[in-house]
């Protein structure tokens, strides 16, 4: 470990504590903010793991997330909740694996289109088995989990995401991912197995969305298919990932922090015009900050360094010139 | 035999909106997944055109479509060129292409939603039955397939008659070699966007004469169009009509067999029969 990945890692550590302190200090409307933001921190940070390097735009969270949530709702009366909140995790990789087995092994953008629908086929589904069945579509689920609770196990969950997403980057999965994003044809001749690569990102990156979504069945303790299966969430967790930045590992947290608390903002002031702001939020972030918050950053860094470089350049020049 | 005419029918009124995608992706090189919401507005506009006038809703073809050119044209203009110009390679374009496409898409939802409303809109137009081979079929679903016909043969027809359409061939081919022998690709890129969302927002209308609609239905016919192109193959006219049959027949078969709701999977299941067997799509050249 060099010097400066210890001082990363002290600065997230830091990071982490001051924000598990958050519901020593307040129970209430903020803490409730602070759950949003860590549940939307664990999918955006998980989606990049596996979009970020790729570029294949993976826009199923909403499918997984479901999965998750589904099961927990579904099962409750016959498995206790730890139990099932494993079980999200075993089905939502499995899932992931047959999804990506069928459509990763051939680039190209056939696995943007199939993660297109993705959620609403999940929904169509789920509503089929529960007519056939004859159980009635909405489910409740009434454990008691409070928010400090919610909010400590996403924040470890995150923790963990970031671990994974660290130590990812250093092996050479990550370097694998890294050429695959920059040429796939490049990677293969390289004797890189891209399929099998791009699978078991993917499914990493979808296990955590189906485990987020069972985490967080308690909170909103009644489900049905059109709640648990939104595609909104796939298009605000795309999103803030995108606002963030894609090619760092910190990246996406730039996104959820002020996305999270701008969405507050725009759901209470304009409930009816929420797809509409999105959309229009979504096609700024593309057009005009295509590297996300970080991208902004980093280069304005640069731009920096650069002029005190040019500044340094003019001052040599000019005292040999002088000598 | 039911399910064979149905099938048929519908599948008859999809090739539109699949050669309006195919239009849009073979040509233009945009891969559009807001292409299902230029649908809805094609039905929404059809539905407003015939509560409003009460004139048969063909009639709303007339103006739906330059429309709907129009809007497509100022899309790829004022959108897509400038992704065009900024991506280095064709990945980068794609990947771009798709977040914008996709952003439009709820962006266009929005509209829709806040003009529109959210409920389920529908009209009855023709909902007379019509017997053939002794059984009753709904005469507005012959009507969107005799209209999706003849729109479909124009199309073929100009693809492959015309000077610009054999010009929307060649950059089909190879834009590349296109602008070697003096095609302005921009232009025909343009073109070929903007007359893939008429043909699209036809369908709608088309589609509008015998199916409910609302707002946020756009992106399963966006999946459909997707589905029928790849399987059809990207270049290739008569490969999307025949896809886009098998896509109405198993659709057809899937509903009145198993269950109305489960449309989508049937769509699904032909993806991943075709991506396992065929990837190049049925008239596709395999890669060498």
């Amino acid at each position: 470990m060099t010097a400066g990945e210890k001082r990363g890692l002290i600065v997230t550590a830091v990071i982490f504590l001051v924000a598990a302190m958050l519901p020593l200090v307040n129970q209430g409307y903020w803490l409730s903010i602070g759950v949003s933001i860590a549940m939307y921190t664990v999918l955006a940070t998980s989606w990049t793991l596996f979009s970020g390097p790729t570029n294949y735009i993976a826009l199923s969270t909403a499918a997984f997330f479901g999965i998750g949530m589904y099961l927990v709702a579904a099962f409750l009366d016959w498995a206790p909740f730890p139990v099932l909140v494993l079980m999200a995790v075993v089905v939502g990789a499995a899932f992931a694996a047959v999804i990506g087995l069928a459509t990763l092994r051939i680039s190209g953008v056939y696995f943007v289109i199939f993660t297109l629908g993705l959620t609403e086929l999940v929904r169509q589904v789920v509503a089929w088995m529960q007519h056939v069945m004859g159980t009635s579509s909405g489910l409740y689920v009434l454990i008691s989990m409070t928010d400090p609770i919610l909010y400590w196990l996403l924040l470890a969950l995150s923790a963990i995401v970031f671990a994974i997403g660290w130590w990812i980057g250093r092996s050479r999965l990550g370097f694998a991912l890294r050429i695959i994003g920059n040429d796939e044809v490049v990677a293969e001749h390289s004797g890189i197995n891209t399929a099998r690569a791009k699978v078991y990102l993917f499914v990493i990156s979808s296990a955590f969305a189906a485990l987020t979504g069972a985490l967080v069945a308690p909170r909103w303790s009644y489900v049905e298919p059109t709640i648990a299966f939104s595609p909104f969430l796939s298009f605000q967790v795309v999103i803030m990932a995108l606002l963030g930045g894609v090619h760092r590992l910190w990246g996406p947290l730039l996104g959820v922090i002020p996305f999270t608390l701008l969405w507050e903002l725009i759901s209470a002031n304009f409930p009816a015009q929420t797809t509409l702001v999105l959309g229009v939020a979504f096609l700024l972030i593309v057009y005009f900050i295509p590297h996300g918050v970080v991208g902004l950053f980093e280069d304005l860094m640069r731009n920096r360094h650069g002029r005190l470089d040019s500044i340094k350049g003019t001052l040599l020049r000019w005292r040999s010139g002088n000598a | 035999m039911d399910i064979i005419i149905i099938g048929l029918l519908l599948g008859g009124t999809y090739a539109l909106m699949a050669m309006g995608l195919q239009l849009q992706y073979g040509v233009a090189r945009i891969m559009n997944l807001a292409n299902g919401e230029i649908l809805v507005c094609g039905a929404f506009g059809a539905i407003w055109f015939f509560t409003a006038s009460k004139l048969s809703p063909i009639y709303a073809v007339l103006f739906v479509v330059p429309l709907a050119f129009a809007a497509n044209w100022a899309i790829y203009q004022w959108m897509m060129l400038p992704l065009v110009k900024r991506a280095k390679n064709q990945g980068q374009l794609e990947v771009d292409s798709i977040l914008a496409t996709f952003g439009l898409s709820f962006f266009v939802i929005g509209i829709l939603l806040a003009v529109f409303g959210g409920e389920f809109l529908t009209y009855s137009y023709l909902a007379q039955p019509v017997r053939i081979f002794g059984e009753p079929y709904a005469l507005n679903r012959i009507a969107a397939f005799i209209g999706s016909a003849v729109l479909c043969a124009g199309l073929y027809a100009w693809l492959h008659w015309t000077r610009a359409g054999l010009t929307m061939r060649a950059v089909s081919v190879n834009p590349g070699a296109a602008g070697l022998v003096s095609i302005n690709v921009t232009r025909a890129s343009a073109l070929a966007f903007a007359l893939g969302g008429a043909v699209t927002a036809a369908g709608g209308v088309l589609l509008s004469m015998f199916l409910t609609f609302d707002a946020s239905l756009g992106v399963a016919f966006t999946l459909k169009a997707l589905i029928i192109v790849i399987m059809g193959g990207v270049n290739d006219v008569r490969g999307a009509i025949i896809a886009s049959f098998i896509l109405g027949l198993t659709e057809t078969a899937v509903a009145t067999l198993v269950d109305p709701g489960l449309t989508l999977a049937a769509a699904y299941i032909l993806f991943i029969v075709i991506l396992l067997v065929r990837p190049e799509g049925l008239f596709g050249r395999r890669a060498s």
